[in-house]
């Protein structure tokens, strides 16, 4: 009797293991997430977060997405990688392995959205960055050719440094800048110095290129030896909880210079950590709220109504990667992570809430414009436009 | 000239933060032979307390740092009587161990209370003094004189008064103290306090020279404040106050010389340097094991 039970506590058991396997058609599409919701930029995680649930709520409330001839339901799973790299690598894994997810949205800022990616192309799972504008998030690190699953729904920094060096030579008609950013963090270098080159290119001289380590707080040093170069610009690519303390530091030791900033001034956290000191600076961006093309309107306006305030350039992208995402799933036909990749990939030309994006054969990198911004009144002003 | 004397005003600045930080690891070094990791972290809650009577209270300067000062001790001596106290006799690494853990929680109690950086509006007047093309500003007066002169309070009461004296002798010999009389228990609860109300003091500082504040600001700045008097001679005050201003200076002074992306890598490697050649710090001595 007792063997009889043993063996049919085995059955059972091998039973329960075996449920899991075989063919399961899904029931709904799965999505993930990861976003920096603590850390150093959570500002930068609640806009993404923000942007996602609202695309997961509009697709849902519309009877879900139809994908080859079935309507489903859209699942979202949002992670923290609590501004780290290594647990973004491993929010990452958890999503496709635990969750299941046929495609990433995030992480936005470039430090955290590298290693992400090499997870997702070496587990061959989609991963669109909204907001890594840096070029090496879609480029292999050691054979330097394009990855195939990870994408991105703005435009890179080659551009982006180019259009702010032109920028200061034109419009703030500077001959000599000055650079401070952070060695440590791949985004605020890779652009740095695509600004020094083309500044010098053009006839431009770069008096000072100073460096700090992410984290640093005191930049009197660096700042002294920029008063004692004499620059008629200080570009600052650095993230909204650094920059207002380096504007301080400089103006308290005498520096008359104005600021320039890229699009990691963005958020409003800037302006409420920087108050009056920013006022007057140009930076650039992805997209200016309040110039906005009629399709990004009715997003503005339901993202106003869900939540209260204006999307910043992180949501407007978030929005525009889940539209990425429909898309290709859409052209898919099946909730299959090869198969959106692939639809994807065949993607030429998207018109989201950011702009225009066309995709060049073989490159997961779109073509877009750039738009600078004024602070002015304590709000971000379109200033002008720059196309690719 | 000019410049040089700037930068020295900047390290000035940056090493009295260092050397307040730094009094409080050698304090409690000196009594108990124990790292207490937490102090970072302890700083972190003295600029968050400032934050929180302003944003509150809306209280002046030195209210808010007689708060910060008052919070901190208090924590400092509950965080010793249920943390440290049981440990007393435990392996030294236990006590370390708790110490870590004790910060964790430090930080990440404060970050399920604040995940964003937050802002401190200026508690004193943005007034900069221009003196032969130097900028003087008065929060750079404000931190070195406040400073030095609770470095100078804190040696007097070393010095010269009963529970310093009472201090200097648990640090020399902690099992005979006890026997004459000394009351153990509430000096080295004095001395926590004293120690992290000081590493307060530094939070509020801190907080105002560089108003943006997060919960994870206490990790290197308690990290290079530890190494400041590790330096200076751990357990010796006056040496964690020269260990203090050593930092400040080296740290400042490469980047004035140097290119800045080099700063750390020869600020600590000359640190390193200065270990080889005086192991136990520059006002350290060694200590002597009697059988």
């Amino acid at each position: 009797m007792k063997k009889a039970g043993l063996v049919f506590c085995v059955v059972v058991m091998v039973g329960a293991l075996l449920a899991g396997c075989g063919e399961k058609t899904p029931s709904a599409v799965r999505v993930g997430v990861i976003a920096e919701l603590t850390g150093d930029m959570p500002a930068v995680g609640e806009s993404c977060r923000k942007a996602a649930e609202l695309a997961v709520k509009q697709m849902n409330d519309a009877g879900g997405l139809k994908v080859g001839d079935k309507q489903y339901k859209v699942e979202l799973f949002v992670e923290d990688n609590a501004g780290k790299a290594d647990q973004s690598a491993s929010a990452a894994q958890k999503l496709i392995t635990q969750k299941k997810v046929v495609a990433i949205v995030g992480p936005n800022a470039t430090r955290y959205a590298i290693p992400a990616s090499e997870i997702a192309e070496s587990s061959k799972v989609l991963l669109i960055t909204p907001w890594s504008t840096n070029p090496k998030t879609t480029l292999d690190a050691k054979t330097g050719a394009p990855k195939k699953y990870v994408f991105r729904a703005c435009f890179i920094d080659p551009f982006q440094g180019r259009v702010l060096a032109r920028f200061a030579m034109d419009s703030l008609k500077a001959r000599r800048a000055a650079v401070l950013y952070d060695v440590a963090s791949d985004y605020n270098k890779g652009i740095a110095e695509v600004f020094k080159e083309t500044f010098e290119q053009n006839g431009g001289k770069v008096v000072a290129f100073e460096t700090y380590t992410t984290n640093d707080r005191d930049f009197s040093a660096q700042l002294t030896k920029i008063r004692k170069a004499d620059p008629q610009v200080v570009f600052l690519p650095n993230y909204y909880s650094e920059v207002p303390l380096q504007i301080q530091q400089a103006k308290r030791l005498g520096i008359k210079a104005p600021f320039l900033g890229s699009d990691s001034w963005g958020s409003q956290e800037l302006i409420k950590l920087c108050g009056k000191d920013c006022e007057g600076y140009y930076f650039s961006t992805h997209y200016a709220p309040d110039t906005a093309a009629p399709a990004a309107l009715g997003f503005i306006e339901a993202f106003k109504a869900a939540y209260g305030g204006m999307p910043d350039d992180v949501a407007a992208l978030t929005y525009d990667s889940f539209g990425l995402l429909k898309q290709a799933l859409q052209e898919a036909g099946k909730i299959d992570r090869q198969a959106v990749r692939d639809a994807l990939a065949k993607v030429q030309k998207y018109e989201g809430v950011t702009g225009d994006m066309q995709f060049r054969e073989g490159s997961s990198d779109p073509v877009k414009s750039a738009v600078i911004l004024k602070i002015e009144g304590g709000k971000f002003v379109y200033f002008a436009n720059a196309k690719p | 000239m000019s410049y040089l004397l700037q930068q020295v005003l900047n390290a000035l600045q940056l090493g009295s933060i260092y050397a307040l930080i730094a009094l409080g690891y050698t304090m409690v070094y000196g009594i108990l032979t124990m790292i207490n990791f937490a102090h970072g972290d302890l700083f972190m809650v003295g600029a968050f307390l400032c934050f929180l009577s302003v944003l509150l209270f809306k209280l002046p300067f030195v209210a808010t740092l007689v708060v910060s000062m008052l919070g901190t001790a208090l924590l400092g001596v509950t965080i010793e009587r249920f943390a440290y106290k049981p440990l007393r006799q435990a392996p030294r690494v236990s006590a370390i161990i708790t110490a870590l853990g004790v910060g964790l929680f430090l930080e990440n109690f404060t970050l399920a209370l604040s995940p964003y950086p937050k802002h401190i509006p200026a508690l004193i007047p943005n007034v900069i003094w221009v003196l032969g093309g130097i900028s003087i500003s008065l929060l750079q007066v404000v931190v070195i004189a406040l400073s030095l002169v609770l470095m100078v309070v804190l040696d007097l009461i070393v010095r010269r008064t009963m529970v310093g004296m009472a201090m200097r002798a648990i640090s020399w010999d902690k099992t005979v103290a006890p026997l004459m009389g000394v009351p153990v228990d509430g000096v080295i609860s004095a001395t926590f306090a004293i120690g992290t109300s000081l590493g307060g003091v530094a939070g509020v500082l801190y907080a105002l020279c560089y108003p943006v504040i997060d919960p994870y600001m206490g990790i290197m700045v308690g990290w290079k404040a530890f190494i400041s008097a590790v330096v200076g001679g751990i357990g010796n005050i006056r040496g964690a106050m020269i260990g203090g201003y050593i930092l400040g200076m080296v740290e400042i002074l490469v980047v004035a010389f140097l290119p800045s992306t080099y700063r750390d890598l020869v600020a600590f490697a000359l640190l390193l340097v200065l270990l080889v050649f005086r192991p136990h710090g520059i006002l350290g001595r060694p200590a002597v094991q009697k059988v």
